[in-house]
């Protein structure tokens, strides 16, 4: 049985190391004489936790989508359990269906009410196939946008957490208006009466992402990846191809990290993750997204709404890089 | 169809499952090709007959550009360059331009096979234009008006920065000044090279529509093919009244993307002007001829 912490179902190709120092401590461990060997795995505990931290200090932008994407890395379903009490789920648009692919409802974290809303991938076969592997189609971002609403008209803060691949391509969503859809909420967003924080816990995906996080505060876990484009489909359409390589160098050219989205000033803070990533402690990264959700929504329900909204307005309207050239 | 395979890019759901749908996965591609198919482009011998893409007859030039680059056999709205937009759409010399000069930055320093300020400063040369975007104020059948246009030749009229940026300040001009706004968009939607900021500016451009419409302003979109990606994810799709040109590609995701998404072939005519009207999303189909006309007429129903 794997050790608190320990991630050996699913290995990424830069763990390998760790995993197999992990091993070594399993098998002293598990055995008859594990007391015998108690310094041998003591001492390998510290190689292992110091090699975890250098490893996860040093990920390459690749590295991190490869994280961002873990099948372990907790979900919005896992924030809700870790994070939320007394959830009451609200379901639907109202219009066309119950899109899976975003869970929305009443939730408590802390003393506070919220209204939650997040991108949900799927944790079982079933689950995925469902939520379309966290594809959300028209339908959940309008249901999105009513609960949104509903919170505005009640008082209550925004929590949106983020983690998707992209809205869903497909020929449903299309006919359904999913460019409509995502406008929607960027127009309705910008202008709600009530403090929105969003925080990147996994996937940021382009549009399908911002669809429900133009918020007063925007947090990415350490490890969550957010763009324009993922890595592969840059990679496909600049070097023509998408391989290890260009992979690599789309991630790094697309500027995709945390810490480069809190650099140029397109989100406001950056959540640091538990030792070895969120998929290796999950109650250790809900305590900190909770902690960041707590302070923000405290220091944004002093402002008033009409400040608050002009301040968003204000936030957005900074973002981009021009130069001036006499055409 | 034509057009989607003209614009339609390799996607990222060739090798990443799920499938992921990108605001900019067409816009690059357009890159790799951008020209607009019916001008001749500078260097090349201007020719006296062109090709139609709708019905592959050749017609004599002249006689198009009479005929507002529509085909005059098969009625094949041919894409147009912004200036010629413009051009069309304005009484005549009333085109009063801002922010001609705004460039991009390379505030990433993205380099791909080619250092992005490269490719700027190739299609810059070869377009004379700084982006993929020109605003100003003009007249409409005498009336006053904003208007932005994208610009296809342009980096496949992505949108990045100052795309973003022009928008947002005709916007902020429209409402100063209580004047309609009309935005003449054909995109292959983001701007991949300036990553985050393109995505931004479609929150951007979005919130700056929410607070003109608080405003009172006449916002009407035009839809040219092609449309898509976070261009229609954005302003595209929130005009009060939203025209489209016959047999646009207007969507989201890239066909192609869809296609290896579901495995199965698109429906015929999926994705065009007439997809859209029919699931509701666009309010009238307007023949090129006709979009002054139907634009004037709005402007007044709406007593701007």
């Amino acid at each position: 049985m794997a050790r608190p912490g320990y991630s050996a179902t699913y290995v990424l190709d830069f763990e390998q190391p760790i995993i197999e120092i992990e091993k070594q401590i399993d098998h002293l461990a598990d055995g008859a004489q594990a007391d015998r060997f108690a310094n041998e795995i003591r001492a390998l505990e510290e190689t292992r936790s110091s090699l975890l931290s250098k490893t996860y200090a040093s990920l390459s932008p690749w590295q991190t989508v490869r994280v961002a994407r873990h099948p372990h890395r907790p979900q919005t379903s896992d924030y809700i359990q870790l994070m939320c009490r007394d959830f009451c789920e609200l379901h639907g648009d109202r219009r066309f269906g119950d899109d899976p692919a975003i869970i929305t409802g009443f939730a408590r974290i802390g003393s506070m009410k919220v209204m939650l809303i997040g991108h949900q991938k799927g944790k079982t076969v079933a689950e995925k196939v469902a939520c379309h592997f966290g594809c959300a189609h028209p339908e959940g971002y309008r249901k999105a946008l009513l609960k949104m609403k509903l919170a505005e008209k009640f008082g209550l803060p925004i929590v949106t957490l983020v983690d998707t691949p992209g809205a869903y391509p497909g020929v449903g969503s299309e006919q359904r208006g999913q460019a409509q859809a995502i406008a929607e909420n960027l127009f309705e967003m910008s202008r709600l009466r009530t403090p929105v924080v969003s925080v990147v816990i996994g996937e940021g995906g382009s549009g399908g992402a911002l669809g429900i996080a133009v918020g007063d505060r925007v947090g990415m876990l350490e490890h969550a990846w957010y763009s324009v484009i993922s890595p592969e489909g840059c990679a496909a359409i600049l070097w023509k191809e998408a391989n290890e390589t260009t992979n690599n160098r789309a991630a790094e050219a697309l500027a995709l990290t945390a810490r480069r989205n809190l650099e140029n000033g397109l989100i406001d803070d950056v959540i640091p993750e538990p030792p070895g990533g969120a998929h290796r402690d999950p109650r250790g990264a809900a305590d900190r997204v909770q902690a960041w959700i707590l302070d923000r929504i405290r220091e944004l329900q002093r402002i008033n709404p009409e400040t608050l909204v002009r301040q968003r307005y204000e936030k957005f309207r900074a973002m981009g890089a021009l130069s001036r050239k006499i055409g | 169809m034509n057009a989607s395979s003209q614009t339609s890019g390799p996607s990222a759901a060739e090798s990443a499952p799920p499938p992921v749908a990108t605001a900019a996965d067409l816009s690059a591609e357009a890159n790799a090709s951008a020209s607009v198919e019916t001008e001749t482009k500078k260097g090349v011998p201007e020719g006296l007959w062109i090709k139609c893409p709708g019905c592959a007859e050749m017609e004599f030039k002249k006689r198009v550009e009479q005929n507002l680059m529509v085909c005059p056999r098969c009625q094949h709205h041919m894409r147009v360059s912004a200036a010629r937009r413009i051009e069309q759409l304005l009484d005549p010399g009333s085109f009063d331009r801002f922010n001609a000069d705004m460039a991009p930055a390379d505030p990433l320093g993205f380099i791909d096979t080619k250092p992005y300020l490269d490719r700027i400063r190739d299609t810059q040369k070869k377009t004379g234009e700084n982006d993929a975007m020109q605003t100003g104020y003009g007249f409409v059948k005498g009336r006053r008006v904003v208007l932005a246009c994208m610009d296809f030749t342009f980096f496949g009229g992505s949108m990045g920065s100052v795309v973003g940026e022009k928008i947002t300040q005709a916007i902020e001009r429209a409402m100063e000044k209580n004047l309609p706004l009309i935005i003449v968009s054909c995109s292959g939607g983001a701007r991949m090279q300036e990553s985050g900021y393109s995505l931004m500016q479609m929150a951007k451009t979005s919130a700056a529509l929410a607070r003109f419409h608080e405003a009172g302003g006449l916002y009407i979109s035009v839809l040219a093919d092609p449309t898509t990606g976070g261009v229609t994810a954005s302003f595209a799709m929130l005009g009060d009244v939203i025209f489209a040109e016959p047999k646009a590609l207007i969507g989201f995701a890239g066909p192609r993307v869809i296609a290896q998404t579901i495995r199965q072939e698109l429906p015929d005519g999926f994705q065009t002007s007439e997809f859209l009207l029919e699931s509701g999303f666009v309010d009238r189909i307007v023949h090129r001829k006709d979009l002054r006309s139907e634009i004037s007429r709005v402007i007044d129903y709406a007593n701007k």
